[in-house]
């Protein structure tokens, strides 16, 4: 009878737990936030927003990508790939003072957040290309 | 006894490597290659006219004609995204799990449906902006009878393209022609 209690109480503890844990996915904070928004952005040497942005989602979509939705006031694209794996990103365009623009990206593999530094630094050096513009480090 | 603690061991440690691998993206994930630019060779399509919301209007007309419905657009950036819902039931499987299950098998889930995606580009090309491209891609993820994904992929057949692009010529009468 004793060991029965137990038992229980030990699923409810791991509920509870368990809990927790998905629930704290929602802010993500467990990663360095200056640092993940480096290792996402870059800034570029025009201005011209709607170029910027048509140039993302051509390069998105020689990537692989299919285009889930734009707005080009906001400055914003994202998109998926699917490849046996869901690949999904959403890319920002913002000014940054006068002669700049900063994007910005972010995506999520399957269920996990991409943090590394390498997958962006491919997506920049494939979106240099098309933009015909150095990428620069943004900070 | 030794030699098969070593081979558990190997294929432990091999196993363990294709589980964490499976939780990181691909390395080719986001990089160019000949196979890419070959696949936009295919998808794409240039039209000589300078009027880049008909060639759009007729796109979304097009994807209407072809069961999708329009799920976000953009003028401004050339974009119209769409989708369907689709039935995924084929016979061959479907006959192949009954077989199973005749034969003392247990129950294998089939196919049961599919979500397809449609999502249209275009832009201004040529020095003066005298062409505009259209670019479709397509991709679906199919579930089976127990909610399961069991295909997600991009669909790369190029006859696909081949029909989309001879309606889409018909429907805004101009040759299409290729970039």
């Amino acid at each position: 009878m004793k060991n029965k209690a137990g038992l229980i109480l030990i699923v409810i503890s791991l509920f509870i737990v368990g809990c927790a844990t998905t629930q704290e996915r929602l802010l993500d904070s467990d990663s360095s936030q200056v640092q993940l928004r480096s290792i996402q952005t870059r800034a570029f040497d025009t201005t011209d927003k709607e170029k910027t942005l048509r140039t993302i989602i051509s390069t998105l979509q020689d990537l692989g990508f299919v285009i889930d939705k734009a707005d080009a006031t906001l400055g914003i694209v994202s998109a998926t790939k699917l490849e046996h794996y869901a690949l999904r990103i959403t890319v920002t365009v913002r000014p940054r003072g006068e002669t700049q623009l900063l994007v910005r990206a972010n995506a999520q593999y399957n269920v996990t957040p991409v943090t590394d530094p390498e997958p962006y630094q491919q997506f920049f050096t494939s979106l240099e290309k098309a933009m015909f513009l150095t990428a620069h480090q943004a900070d | 006894m030794n030699r098969f603690f070593q081979l558990s061991f190997t294929v432990l440690l091999l196993w363990l490597i294709s589980v964490t691998g499976c939780a990181t993206i691909p390395k080719d994930a986001l990089t160019l290659s000949p196979e890419t630019l070959a696949q936009r060779q295919i998808q794409t399509r240039k039209y000589q006219t300078k009027d880049e919301g008909k060639i759009l209007a007729a796109c979304a007309g097009l994807l209407q004609d072809m069961g999708f419905n329009l799920d976000e657009s953009e003028t401004k950036l050339g974009v119209i995204t769409s989708s369907k819902t689709r039935t995924a039931v084929n016979i061959g499987q479907q006959a192949a799990a009954v077989a199973v299950v005749l034969f003392g098998g247990v129950y294998m889930p089939t196919d049961k449906e599919q979500r397809m995606r449609a999502s249209v580009v275009t832009r201004p090309i040529g020095e003066r902006g005298e062409y505009i491209a259209v670019r479709v891609t397509f991709q679906r993820i199919v579930w089976n009878t127990q909610g399961q994904v069991t295909t997600s992929e991009s669909l790369t057949d190029p006859k696909i393209y081949q029909e989309f692009f001879d309606k889409l010529s018909k429907a805004i009468f101009l040759e299409a022609q290729e970039i």
